[in-house]
């Protein structure tokens, strides 16, 4: 009907989403016995600690607040004593360190006094964005954009639609599904106090089709609140991304170059929703997230709470360890999520899933020569030419790889899953997006230094002429009391 | 009087003259790529090229004697960017040098004040017997604190690797 529902291009990869599909989500994971929180889990700028080695934190603390507007709030996530606050192994495909800081916990897990609110409907929109901004809530399906920055955003635009994603198009991947599914009304009520917070006029749950259970829950908790729908939408891989599901929703493209406020859509996913509802109702901060733990070397896949903070290595053991050793550790799903370089590395707000394939789920092959068969063209779903970007990100040609689109390539990877010469597209468009913000970074780094050194030439002027005249007073100065002298004498 | 002031005056007047009829005529004509090249350098005169400052290296690259690469704090930008105005093929040239970063060894440094003194972009900051540090965003890696240090303790790096700057290497080509 009117073309709604689909996008372009696509793939349609193998779910495995049975893995864990029919297991409810574990809740009570052994508490470990240090957390290490790392003071950058969001995009923009890194939190700053406000507290120091030796310090006893509660569960729910703040211990490092969000630096400007684009960063966020990070809370402990049990009480215990700080015990260290530096470099740890990211959750980060380079393997560098980041700076965390690590909690030891006491296992009491008491929590701070958490100050709810009764009636959220009844409270000033700002006043609820604020809470959500002091809750430390970011993008929990992946993209970890503060959370508070887009209510905001969403306040200052005429939002008529607010999607709420459900459509958890990665593979393997079932957090969102359980959460749906277990926690329905929660989920209903946060996209409620969402659409209050910025005065949409429709909410809409998108569920892809493969989740008729959540989308059953949902159905029946959203009964009671009319203004509430849940859609389902086609199974079809980028469908969770936030373009493609406006697209499939709402029927209209976002203009490149523009974003989501600008047709009058904002788009949040379930998790986050449930988060902002936690927050406002509860007044709990954002310290813990669905976490998919799946895998051919997982010996029981599961869904787990899990605190932000644990090492990965406690996810495993809860889901009772690896069977042989795995090929490949993703954090994500395995078309967009990212190599761990090992399993201490934290559960950290984006995490969705943690991954542990082998060798065959892998399939990794060598990549062959282009034979321009142009595949990857008919898959991307923003109309780009992958083979083309990737051609000249080869040979560092930036300018001709943007006008083939690298800047609307929302890295999705179906470009390099149907490349039947394995060849790694992605790869090419990082690389060249990196880059890029390279060159960017060094431009302004000299216009910077321009400015200083002209700035600097202006004080030096400034202070050799403050010196000079300030000669010339004592000059004079002495002249008078020469003269006053002779003239005594 | 009235005589010495007058001839002065005309002395003056027709001296003047000359010296400027001299600057007309004698003037050393300037390409004006080179002007456009030196406004594109970022202008501390930090000297990393090998070149006394910006405006002999610019000089010195439109006469083709120097690598239009050679210059580290402009990095991979200005070099695409000249090489583009001088029409050099990029692929010709070698390695470009690294950019640097100064670092100041806390346990060593007196508070001398030389080295901000010497910082063309106030990039080290200090008072007098405090200790010094180096503001990295600012710091072009010119290597003139280095220079006047009595300390000798600061040393040049290449900027590390973080989270913020790291990026996927190109693949290798199948």
């Amino acid at each position: 009907m009117f073309g709604f529902g689909k996008i372009r291009g696509g793939v349609h990869p193998e779910t495995h989403k049975d893995l864990t599909a029919g297991r409810s989500i574990l809740q009570q994971l052994p508490l470990p016995r240090q957390l290490h929180m790392p003071l950058s889990q969001h995009a923009g700028v890194a939190a700053t600690p406000l507290v120091g080695v030796g310090d006893r934190v509660l569960k729910g603390q703040l211990i490092a607040r969000a630096a400007g507007s684009m960063s966020a709030n990070v809370h402990a996530s049990s009480s215990g004593v700080v015990s260290a606050i530096g470099p740890i192994v990211a959750p980060h495909p380079s393997g560098l360190p980041a700076t965390a800081i690590t909690i030891d916990t006491d296992g009491e897990d008491r929590w701070v006094t958490l100050e709810p609110i009764t009636d959220p409907f009844s409270m000033d929109p700002d006043t609820l964005a604020a809470r959500v901004e002091a809750a430390g809530i970011v993008g929990m399906g992946g993209a970890i954009f503060p959370a508070a920055v887009k209510l905001r955003q969403g306040r200052r635009f005429e939002i008529q639609t607010l999607i709420v994603n459900g459509s958890e198009c990665e593979p393997y991947l079932t957090c969102d599904d359980h959460l749906m599914q277990e926690r329905a009304e929660a989920v209903v009520d946060g996209a409620r106090l969402v659409r209050h917070i910025i005065e949409a006029y429709r909410v809409v749950i998108a569920v892809e089709d493969n989740k008729p259970d959540a989308f059953a829950a949902l159905t029946k908790a959203a009964a009671p609140h009319g203004m509430v729908e849940v859609m389902t939408v086609p199974t079809q891989y980028p469908m969770g991304s936030a373009k493609q599901l406006i697209q499939a929703v709402t029927g209209r493209e976002i203009p490149a170059g523009q974003r989501s406020n600008d047709i009058g859509v904002l788009v949040h996913n379930v998790g986050t929703v449930f988060a902002i509802q936690q927050a406002l109702r509860y007044g709990r901060p954002l310290i813990s997230r669905v976490v998919t733990v799946a895998g051919g070397c997982v010996q029981s896949p599961h869904n787990v709470e899990a605190l932000l903070g644990t090492p990965l290595r406690e996810l495993i053991a809860a889901c009772d360890g690896l069977k042989g050793s795995p090929a490949r550790l993703l954090m994500g799903g395995p078309m967009m999520g990212q190599i761990v370089p090992a399993l201490d590395t934290p559960v950290i707000k984006g995490c969705t899933g943690l991954l542990a394939l082998t060798q065959r789920e892998v399939n990794a092959h060598a990549p062959a020569p282009c034979i321009r068969c142009g595949r990857c063209v008919d898959a991307c779903p923003m109309g780009l030419v992958p083979l083309e970007m990737a051609r000249h990100s080869g040979v560092d040609d930036f300018e001709h790889a943007q006008e083939y689109g690298l800047r609307d390539c929302i890295l999705c990877g179906s470009c390099a899953y149907v490349c039947p010469s394995h060849i790694p597209l992605v790869q090419y468009f990082e690389y060249a997006k990196g880059e890029l913000k390279e060159r960017k970074q060094s431009e302004q780094k000299q216009e910077y230094t321009k400015r200083l050194i002209s700035e600097r030439a202006a004080r030096l002027e400034q202070e050799a002429a403050a010196k000079a005249a300030a000669k010339a007073a004592k000059k004079k100065k002495a002249r008078k009391s020469r003269s006053r002298e002779s003239a005594e004498s | 009087m009235f005589t010495a002031t007058l001839v002065l005056t005309i002395l003056g007047l027709v001296l003047g003259w000359l010296l400027g009829l001299a600057a007309r005529l004698f003037a050393v004509e300037e390409n004006p790529i080179v002007n456009e090249v030196e406004a594109m350098l970022p202008g501390s005169q930090c000297g990393q090229c090998g070149f006394p400052g910006c405006g002999a290296a610019a000089e010195a690259m439109v006469a083709g004697t120097a690598a239009v690469n050679c210059c580290p704090p402009g990095g991979r930008a200005l070099t695409e960017s000249l090489a583009q105005l001088l029409d050099v093929d990029l692929n010709s040239l070698g390695d470009a040098p690294v950019p640097l970063l100064a670092s100041i060894e806390e346990s060593l440094c007196t508070g001398c004040t030389k080295c901000y003194k010497a910082c063309p972009t106030d990039a080290i900051v200090g008072a007098t017997k405090q200790l010094h540090a180096v503001i990295p965003q600012a710091c072009t890696g010119c290597s003139k604190c280095k220079d006047v240090c009595p300390e000798n303790c600061i040393s040049l790096n290449p900027e590390p690797v973080t989270l913020g700057t790291w990026h996927w290497p190109k693949p290798e080509a199948a």
